[in-house]
């Protein structure tokens, strides 16, 4: 495990519509790493996550967050995409009329612009698309289509990491990628997730259960309630978790 | 202030020289239109079926009319070059309200195709001009009688039976006058029995400074088994005025299609009135608004169903952006003699701008049971979660707006039929809306110049 700290996170707070969510989490990514998040329902795991992201729907009331020297917050979504954070949707977005091809050409472009490099050749986008495509199995018509317009549940969610792997991110979080998918699909998501691990790069996995987590196996785990992370430990916390549930952590923390 | 008046008293003080410069079907006519508009005036804003469009304020400037035909230089027409890739049409100009036909287009047309002005028509093919010409437009409607009573010269597009023309024909509608100007704008086509053929129509305004108005009025005849697709592109001025009224009547299994886009304009008002007046028929009109600036776009559509086992479907939709406006009042009636009819409109717009505004009224008349009908309208703002879903995957904001309303006009894009056309198009919708000059390929007009004022 390196030294150098891709991403931290210090006292982020946030709230939506008035009403403040995250109350102070603190969290260190490091290289290599792959992070779980757990929690009980409407404990802010995907507030969490779209915080990050830099969804304009919520408000960043205090904290920092830097991403391997960058001031994360003070980035537009776009531009900390460029500097290699991927969110993967819990519920991808249909957008009908805009085609897989034009949009990941756009999302690739808009990158080397940033890096002040020449867009990509068609024959390169196209060789890229179909490498990656094979890496979750996604099928050329589905690539052919509109972004995520009448896809299955396990299309979308396998849609979403192959966009991941287009765009190479250095740090991905995964948001409930394992809801709605079926266990054959699952293992083809987690497989290309696991494909794409390098040790230059970071893994968060937001999920409800320990489920995903068999296939992708967390370094830690990350207990997240009322806003805040209460408990921290290895993988066996979430077996814990699986076995005890999450009342006795909120007992812990309400007394 | 009645803006009627100064121009009918242009035209009683200058009839002879109207009627001199005029086929007579033309003629005969302005009788008929002057008794229609005394004691009337242009619909002001807030009048049925005007809502949101003054045409009384249209026509308030005192626009010159070209009384006396001085020929404005043809070098305009032969500076002209539309480039639409994939597609070579069979092209006519008409400068003003003065119709110029490309070099050599009368060879190019098939044997018994007539694509001329009026006053050639008169001699090729009298007994159209005369059969024709304003048998549909009725002149009870004040803006039509008033074209009418000034027309004196327009464009015939005759297709005779049985004969399928191939090549699209397109007509280059441009403004290009050093002084406030209405052109009295005319257009009428007839297309025989099992009759087929496609227009582009593409309105420039190349003295972007000055301040113009279209008065046209375009007549659509279609004989039975006739197939016939007009597409009408407006890329104008924002000084640029236009009432466009279009009637179409459609007689037994014919085929109409309309398409008519609103790229760039000051104020447009355009009327669509179609009968569906023989069974089999089929009918689509659509049509978008690109709204930015000041720009005013209103369309208003009446689809009559008259004769059973007809289809017909309408589709408009706007994206409307800065202060820009836009109306959309739209009708089916259904008879009691047209059973089996199946009828839809959709209206759905996009106010990309908190100042933007749009209005829209849809209706629906029915007096027959046997009918497959529908009609809705949405107005919203473009999708925040899939603008932030695009932004995520870093597509800048400005981009993933521009490839969303993009993506809002796909359908009525692909309404169009000519593949080189659509191509050009959805061209044209994604420069037009990434904030560049829309403006057709290698052109040499200077209409895309802005005028000093929004400099």
């Amino acid at each position: 495990m390196k030294e150098d700290i891709l991403l931290k996170v210090t006292d982020l707070k946030a709230s939506v519509e008035g009403k403040e969510i995250l109350k102070g989490v603190n969290l260190t990514v490091r290289p290599g790493e792959v992070h779980a998040i757990m929690g009980p329902n409407g404990s802010g795991k995907s507030t969490f996550s779209e915080v990050l992201a830099g969804n304009p729907a919520f408000t960043v009331n205090g904290g920092h967050v830097d991403f391997h020297g960058v001031d994360l917050l003070s980035l537009s979504p776009e531009d900390r995409a460029h500097e290699g954070l991927f969110l993967s949707f819990q519920y991808p977005v249909e957008i009908p009329g805009v085609s897989m091809v034009n949009f990941m050409r756009a999302a690739l472009n808009a990158k080397r612009k940033y890096f002040n490099e020449p867009p990509i050749s068609a024959t390169d986008f196209l060789k890229l698309m179909r490498q990656k495509r094979e890496i979750v199995e996604l099928d050329n018509k589905l690539a052919s289509r509109s972004v995520n317009e009448g896809f299955s549940g396990g299309e979308k969610k396998r849609n979403e990491i192959f966009q991941m792997a287009m765009l190479e991110p250095r740090l991905s979080i995964l948001d409930e990628t394992d809801s709605g998918l079926d266990i054959d699909a699952l293992r083809i998501v987690a497989g290309g997730v696991n494909t794409l691990k390098t040790a230059n790069n970071a893994t968060i996995v937001i999920t409800h259960y320990q489920r995903l987590l068999d296939y992708i196996k967390p370094d830690f785990v990350h207990v997240l309630y009322k806003g805040r992370i209460v408990r921290t430990g290895g993988p066996e916390l979430a077996l814990e978790l699986e076995e005890r549930g999450y009342d006795w952590i909120k007992e812990e923390v309400d007394n | 202030m009645n803006s009627l008046n100064q121009y009918i008293d242009l035209f009683v003080s200058n009839r002879p020289a109207f009627d001199a410069h005029s086929p007579e079907a033309l003629n005969r006519l302005r009788q008929p239109a002057l008794e229609s508009l005394l004691g009337k005036s242009l619909p002001e804003k807030g009048d049925e079926g005007y809502e949101k469009t003054s045409l009384n304020d249209m026509f308030a400037p005192d626009f010159g009319v070209n009384v006396n035909r001085v020929n404005v230089t043809a070098d305009i027409a032969a500076s002209f070059h539309c480039d639409v890739p994939n597609m070579s049409t069979l092209l006519g100009v008409c400068v003003n309200d003065t119709f110029h036909p490309a070099a050599g287009l009368e060879q190019r047309l098939p044997e018994g195709v007539v694509f001329t002005s009026f006053g050639k028509a008169a001699e090729m093919v009298p007994h159209i001009l005369e059969a024709y010409y304003g048998s549909l437009a009725t002149l009870t409607r004040p803006e039509v009688a008033l074209n009418t009573l000034l027309a004196q010269d327009g464009v015939l597009i005759y297709i005779p039976d049985g004969v399928t023309l191939e090549k699209p024909l397109q007509l280059v509608n441009i403004f290009a006058t050093p002084a406030p100007v209405m052109a009295v704008r005319r257009l009428l086509i007839v297309l025989g029995r099992n009759a087929s053929a496609t227009l582009l129509v593409c309105d420039h305004t190349q003295s972007a400074a000055t301040d113009c108005l279209s008065s046209q009025v375009v007549e659509i005849a279609l004989g039975a088994g006739a197939r016939f697709d007009y597409y009408d592109i407006e890329e104008s001025s924002p000084l640029t005025r236009r009432a466009s009224s279009l009637f179409a009547r459609q007689s037994k299994d014919s085929n109409l299609l309309i398409n008519g886009m609103s790229l760039t304009c000051g104020t447009t008002r355009n009327d669509y009135s179609i009968d569906i007046d023989g069974s089999g028929c089929d009918t689509t009109l659509a049509g978008m608004a690109i709204g930015s600036g000041s720009m005013h776009a209103d369309n208003s559509s009446t689809v009559r169903h008259l004769a059973p086992h007809c289809a017909s479907r309408q589709l408009f939709k706007y994206v409307l952006d800065e202060q820009s406006s836009g109306a959309f009042e739209g009708s089916i009636l259904v008879t009691p003699e047209a059973p089996f009819t199946e009828a839809f409109q959709t209206n759905r717009n996009v106010l990309a701008h908190p100042d933007a505004r749009m209005h829209t009224r849809p209706q629906l008349e029915i007096y027959n049971d046997d009918v497959k009908c529908s009609h809705g309208a949405t107005t919203g703002q473009l999708d925040n979660e899939a603008l932030f879903y695009m932004r995520t995957r870093g597509i800048p904001e400005r981009e993933a707006k521009v490839m969303l309303m993009q993506a809002f006009m796909t359908d009525v894009i692909d309404t169009v039929r000519m593949e080189g056309l659509r191509d050009r198009l959805r061209h044209l919708v994604e420069k037009r809306f990434a904030g560049a000059d829309a403006f057709c390929g290698e052109c040499h007009t200077t209409c895309r110049k802005k005028s000093p004022e929004n400099e």
